[in-house]
C-alpha cells in the first residue's frame, strides 16, 4: 500500500485536512501571523481596526433591528418607536447602530487624517487609497439612507434635498429625480428601496471594497509614521529588521485600543445617545410630515462640511448645479491626492513648513465648514463657508506646487523612536 | 484541415460572442432599472384634486396635497396684486422665462395666476425641495432661521432651509440659493371658486 502522498508545508490534523483542501493557514500567515508591520506605529495607527470594529457593530446591530423594523411609510416611524419603547434591550441596539454610525465617520475621517499626516497615499500605496476613497463614497451613501429609514421629519425632509441635487443636472436631472423616487415625491416606494440598498446592496458592496482595501494593504505592506520603506533592512530570513508580526504584537495592541474606544462608545450610547442633537436630530422625534419643511434643516454632523460648501455656492445662469458640483469636486478631488502629491518624503517629520501650515489651514476650514453646515445660512456664516471652501480646495488643488517648492528633512535609514 | 489556430477567427468569435452578451445584458438590465420608475399605483394617485378656496379670506394661505406635494392656495389682497408688478428689477426671473408653469400661467405676466387674486404653486423649493412659509407681512422675521427678511421685504414666501425669497407670486428674487421661480402646477378654476389642481381645463371630470 502506497502512502497517502504529502503536500509540502501542511500540518496534521483537521487543520492540515483543512489546508489541503482550502489555505486557511496560508490566508492566516499572510494576512495576521506573519503579516510583518513596521514596529513604529503610534496612536494614529488605531482607526484602521476601529474602523472593522464599527463594521462589524453595524453589521450585527443592523440584522437584528431589521427583525423588528418595518420598511413601510404607513408603518416605518411606529415600528422604530416600538423597537425603542417594546423590544427587549430594542433601544440599546438602536443606540448601538446609531452611535455606530456617527462613530464610524469619526473613526474613518481620523483614519483618513491619519494618511494625510503619513503619506500613506504616496506610491505604491495608491490604490489603498482609492479603495479607501471609495468606502468613503460608500459609507456616506449608506448613511445617508440610513438616515431616511426612521421616517421622522428630518429623514423626510433630508431625503427631499439630497435626492433634488440630482435634479440640478440638465436635461435628465427631472426624469432622474423621479426614478430615484419612484413616485412624484418622497414617498413608500423610496423608503423601500432606500431600506433594500441600506441593508442589503451596500453592505455587500462596503464588505468587498473593505477585502480589496486590506489585501492591497498586504501586498505593499503598511506605511508608518516615519513613511520610510521597512523593506530596505530584512533579517536572514528576509523578514523586515523594522517590521513585527501583526499577530500578537499589533492584535494586542489594537485590541487595547478597541477596549478605550469601547468606553467612549459605551458612554455615548448610555448617556447622551442623541449627543446633544448631533447624532440624532430632534426634528426626528416627530413623523414625516410632507407639507412641513422642519425649521432648522441640517444635515448629521458627518455631512455638514460638504453641505456648507453646497450652501456657499449661490445658483447662477439659470441653474444651482454649480454647487453640486462644487460638493461633489470635493469628494473627487480626494481620489486625485496621490498624484497631487509631489513631495520627496512621505510623513509630516520629514516635510516642511509650508505642508504643516497647509495641513493646519485645511484642518481648520473642514472644521470651520462642519460648523458653518449646521447653522443656518444667514450672518457671517455665507461668507465664512466661502472662504473654507476656497481653503478646503487650495490645500488639494495647489498640492503639486507647494509640496514640490516646501523644503524637507532627509530622512532616516531605520524607523526611529524604537530603536 | 490544418491543425493551425485560426486567430482572426477565434477573435472574430470572441469579440461577436462578447458583444451579444453584452447587448443581452443591456436588455436584461431594463426590467431592473425600470422596476423604479413610478409604479402604476403611484401613478393612480396622482390624479387630480379639487380644493374649494370660496372660504379663504383676503391674505389667507392653504396648503393642499397633490401627487404627494403640498400646493399653496393663497388668496392675496387687493392692493398687493396691484402692486406685484412693481418690483421687476429685484427679481431673478420677473418673466417667468426659465421657470416651470403652463403656458397661460406665463401669458398672465406678474399674477402668475388664472385669477389674479388667486395664487396656486407647488410648496416646494427650487432649489433643493423644502417647503417655503408663507411671509405676507413686510416686518415678518423667523427667529427659528435667524433671518429677518427687513423692512423692504414685498411680502412673499420664505425657504427656512438655505434663505430662498420669494414674491407672492413665487418669483424668487436676485442672488438666491434657488434658481428658478416657484413651479405653478396645471390648474383651473370652476365655479364657486372651486381649484382643480392637475388639469388644464375643469369642464371635465375629476376622475
Amino acid at each position: 500500500m502506497a502512502a497517502a502522498p504529502e503536500s509540502a508545508g501542511t500540518g496534521k490534523g483537521l487543520i492540515g485536512w483543512i489546508d489541503e483542501r482550502f489555505p486557511l493557514t496560508k490566508l492566516w500567515n499572510d494576512h495576521v501571523a506573519e503579516y510583518y508591520a513596521p514596529k513604529n506605529f503610534n496612536f494614529w495607527y488605531f482607526f484602521g481596526a476601529l474602523s472593522l470594529v464599527v463594521l462589524a457593530n453595524q453589521i450585527v446591530t443592523g440584522i437584528f433591528l431589521t427583525m423588528s423594523y418595518k420598511p413601510s411609510a404607513a408603518e416605518a416611524f411606529a415600528s422604530v418607536e416600538y423597537i425603542m419603547r417594546d423590544v427587549e434591550w430594542g433601544w440599546l441596539i438602536r443606540y448601538m447602530h446609531s452611535t455606530g454610525a456617527s462613530a464610524f465617520f469619526i473613526v474613518v475621517y481620523l483614519h483618513m487624517f491619519r494618511a494625510l499626516l503619513y503619506g500613506s497615499h504616496r506610491k505604491p500605496r495608491e490604490l489603498v487609497w482609492i479603495f479607501g476613497c471609495l468606502i468613503f463614497l460608500l459609507l456616506m451613501a449608506e448613511a445617508f439612507m440610513g438616515y431616511v429609514l426612521p421616517w421622522g421629519n428630518m429623514s423626510y425632509w433630508g431625503a427631499q434635498v439630497i435626492v433634488s441635487l440630482f435634479s440640478s443636472l440638465p436635461i435628465v436631472g427631472g426624469t432622474l429625480v423621479e426614478w430615484i423616487r419612484g413616485d412624484y415625491n418622497i414617498a413608500d416606494p423610496t423608503l423601500n428601496r432606500f431600506f433594500a440598498l441600506h441593508v442589503a446592496a451596500l453592505p455587500l458592496a462596503l464588505v468587498f471594497l473593505v477585502l480589496a482595501h486590506i489585501m492591497a494593504l498586504h501586498e505593499v505592506g503598511s506605511n508608518n509614521p516615519d513613511g520610510i520603506d521597512i523593506k530596505k533592512y530584512k533579517d536572514d530570513k528576509g523578514h523586515p529588521l523594522d517590521g513585527i508580526p501583526f499577530h500578537p504584537y499589533y492584535t494586542v495592541k489594537d485590541t487595547l485600543g478597541v477596549a478605550g474606544f469601547l468606553l467612549i462608545f459605551a458612554a455615548v450610547i448610555f448617556f447622551a445617545p442623541n449627543f446633544f442633537g448631533l447624532f440624532l436630530e430632534s426634528p426626528n422625534f416627530e413623523p414625516a410630515n410632507p407639507l412641513q419643511t422642519p425649521p432648522d434643516i441640517t444635515p448629521v454632523w458627518y455631512f455638514t462640511p460638504f453641505y456648507a460648501m453646497l450652501r456657499a455656492i449661490p445658483s447662477a445662469f439659470g441653474t444651482q448645479v454649480w454647487g453640486v458640483m462644487v460638493m461633489g469636486a470635493a469628494i473627487v478631488v480626494l481620489f486625485f491626492v496621490p498624484w497631487l502629491d509631489r513631495s520627496p518624503v512621505r510623513s509630516i517629520r520629514y516635510k516642511g513648513p509650508i505642508y504643516k501650515v497647509m495641513l493646519a489651514v485645511f484642518s481648520v476650514s473642514f472644521i470651520t465648514l462642519a460648523v458653518c453646515g449646521m447653522k443656518p445660512p444667514s450672518g457671517i456664516y455665507p461668507i465664512l463657508a466661502r472662504i473654507c471652501t476656497a481653503l478646503y480646495f487650495a490645500f488639494f488643488l495647489l498640492m503639486p506646487w507647494y509640496t514640490k517648492f516646501d523644503s524637507v528633512k532627509p530622512e532616516p535609514e531605520r524607523v526611529t523612536g524604537h530603536a | 484541415m490544418s491543425e493551425e489556430v485560426d486567430h482572426s477567427r477565434r477573435r472574430l468569435l470572441t469579440a461577436a460572442t462578447v458583444g451579444t452578451g453584452v447587448i443581452g445584458v443591456a436588455f436584461a438590465a431594463i426590467p431592473f432599472l425600470a422596476s423604479w420608475k413610478p409604479s402604476a399605483r403611484a401613478k393612480a394617485l396622482g390624479a387630480p384634486v379639487e380644493v374649494d378656496a370660496s372660504k379663504l379670506e383676503a391674505g389667507q394661505m392653504l396648503k393642499v396635497v397633490w401627487r404627494g406635494q403640498a400646493v399653496f392656495v393663497v388668496r392675496r389682497v387687493k392692493g398687493v396684486v396691484d402692486q406685484l408688478g412693481g418690483h421687476d428689477d429685484m427679481l431673478a426671473d420677473p418673466k417667468s422665462d426659465d421657470s416651470l408653469q403652463p403656458e397661460y400661467i406665463k401669458a398672465s405676466g406678474a399674477a402668475r395666476a388664472r385669477n389674479p387674486e388667486y395664487w396656486v404653486g407647488l410648496a416646494v423649493c427650487t432649489h433643493l425641495g423644502c417647503s417655503p412659509l408663507g411671509a405676507f407681512q413686510p416686518n415678518d422675521s423667523f427667529q427659528v432661521a435667524g433671518a429677518d427678511l427687513g423692512a423692504n421685504w414685498p411680502g412673499g414666501f420664505y425657504c427656512p432651509c438655505h434663505g430662498s425669497k420669494y414674491d407672492l407670486s413665487g418669483r424668487v428674487f436676485k442672488s438666491m440659493p434657488a434658481p428658478k421661480n416657484l413651479t405653478v402646477p396645471p390648474y383651473a378654476i370652476g365655479a364657486n371658486t372651486r381649484i382643480v389642481i392637475g388639469v388644464d381645463d375643469a369642464s371635465k371630470p375629476v376622475s
